[in-house]
């Protein structure tokens, strides 16, 4: 029952960590260029995260299952192999099923074979754990990323259109496009953030804002270190009066 | 077209691709080399230089690998897994080369070979060169090759600068060099249209 409990907790640790504690995104900085590129709608970078996710999770399995067949001398390559088989399945099911996606997505679609995220999940986890866990860290990482590039495509075109268009790319959903800066004559959009530079410029200010947090956590660390030592050493210290007193009480004793 | 004509095309496309369609500041390819290694201007010329070389030269070995190979052979959704293993064997081979004729540019330059099989720009070319005929693709190759080289020196030239000046905390590094680009990216805009 206890095993139980502490493998439930691991299972959980291994499916949320990848999305917010080490988001291979805002955190570790993997993936940089389908962040940047396909960024300009929230459906593209929803089409993405979901492409995406299913490219890992279905390497990130095959990976783990065959890791006592892949030798270790040809491992990388055999990596790259069985991502490169799953972006082409992607790449042809989007193909055949959501054209506006495929196209709207271009060449990034055959890029995801040299994403960092997913050879880096089948080298860093996948090669060295179970199906279940690595199925499970595979779908946090998926999420972490289709979260962080929805929300800097979100920033994106509500900033770079003023709307937010559905149905565009996912046609069989109804077409509704929400004005958010466009309203009575009134365009509050700044073009701009539609551009390659405004991808930057949003991402240069998420990291910043993370910055914050990181460097605030690492102050409260750092304090808490010293806080620590300090006791340590008062505790230190008071022990070795404690022990002082005894010998200067042991000798008065037999002073007497 | 006479000859004049086709190398004056060749040479606007060559320049079309490297500054107007700038592989990192505009068709986002190579993000991460460009974040990544773009510290010290030393790194960013070596891996530059070695971006160049080997983009080059997957191009040319790949064109007809797709046009007399796969086209014929009915295989043409099979580009990607053969791209990627062309391009890992090719990198793999250079830097085997590169260390028996070379010993010193083997110690400058081999340390980037690994990184470049990851590297997106070059699949990226490749990739875009499927719909290209052979004189445009090797425009394409050149010109996102040698784009990617200015830019990343460049950028490091001035990421030299930026550790020297005294930004906020949690701007430093990272968030900063992201904004310079977000202004190199602006400026490349100013060409739009410069080249039909």
């Amino acid at each position: 029952m206890a095993t139980n409990t502490i493998a439930r907790s691991q299972h959980k640790e291994n499916f949320l960590n990848p999305i917010w504690k080490a988001n291979p995104l805002f955190i570790l900085l993997l993936g940089t260029c389908p962040a940047l590129g396909v960024t300009t709608t929230v459906e593209n970078a929803i089409g993405m995260g979901i492409l995406f996710t299913f490219v890992l999770v279905g390497s990130s399995v095959l990976v783990s299952l065959l890791r006592k067949i892949i030798p270790e001398e040809i491992e990388t390559p055999a990596f790259i192999l069985i991502i490169a088989t799953f972006v082409t399945i992607v790449k042809m099911l989007s193909e055949a099923f959501l054209p506006e996606l495929y196209s709207g997505l271009g060449v990034f679609i055959s890029l995801l074979v040299v994403n960092c995220i997913v050879l880096g999940r089948a080298e860093a986890f996948a090669k060295k754990n179970g199906v279940l866990d690595s199925l499970l860290d595979a779908l946090g990482n998926g999420v972490g990323y289709l979260l962080a590039i929805t929300s800097i495509a979100l920033i994106r075109e509500i900033l770079g259109t003023g709307t937010i268009t559905f149905g565009a790319v996912f046609t069989f959903l109804p077409k509704i496009v929400l004005p958010i800066l466009k309203f009575d004559g009134v365009d509050l959009s700044i073009p701009l953030f539609a551009k390659p530079a405004g991808a930057f410029i949003v991402f240069g200010v998420i990291e910043a804002i993370i910055g914050v947090f990181t460097l605030r956590k690492a102050e409260k660390e750092a304090a808490a270190k010293r806080e620590a030592i300090l006791a340590a050493q008062k505790a230190k210290a008071a022990a070795l009066a404690a022990e002082k007193a005894k010998t200067a009480e042991a000798a008065g004793k037999e002073d007497k | 077209m006479s000859a004049t004509n086709v190398v004056t095309a060749f040479i606007l496309a060559v320049f079309s691709y490297m500054l107007i369609n700038n592989v990192v500041l505009t068709r986002f390819y190579g993000i991460c080399p460009y974040l990544g290694v773009s510290t010290k201007v030393k790194s960013s010329v070596g891996m530059g230089v070695a971006v160049v070389f080997v983009i080059c030269l997957a191009a040319l070995v790949c064109y007809p690998i797709y046009h007399f190979v796969l086209i014929p052979a009915g295989l043409g959704f099979l580009d990607t897994i053969v791209y990627i293993l062309v391009i890992a064997s090719l990198v793999q081979l250079v830097g085997l080369f590169i260390k028996k004729y070379s010993p010193s540019l083997y110690k400058s330059l081999g340390i980037y070979l690994p990184l470049i099989t990851t590297n997106c720009a070059v699949l990226g070319v490749v990739q875009e060169n499927n719909a290209l005929d052979f004189g445009m693709s090797m425009a394409n190759a050149l010109g996102t090759s040698l784009g990617f080289l200015v830019m990343i020196v460049l950028f490091s030239t001035i990421r030299e600068r930026l550790n020297a000046y005294d930004a906020p905390k949690n701007w430093k590094g990272l968030p900063i060099a992201l904004i310079t680009a977000a202004i190199m990216a602006m400026a490349i805009m100013g060409l739009t249209g410069m080249i039909a």
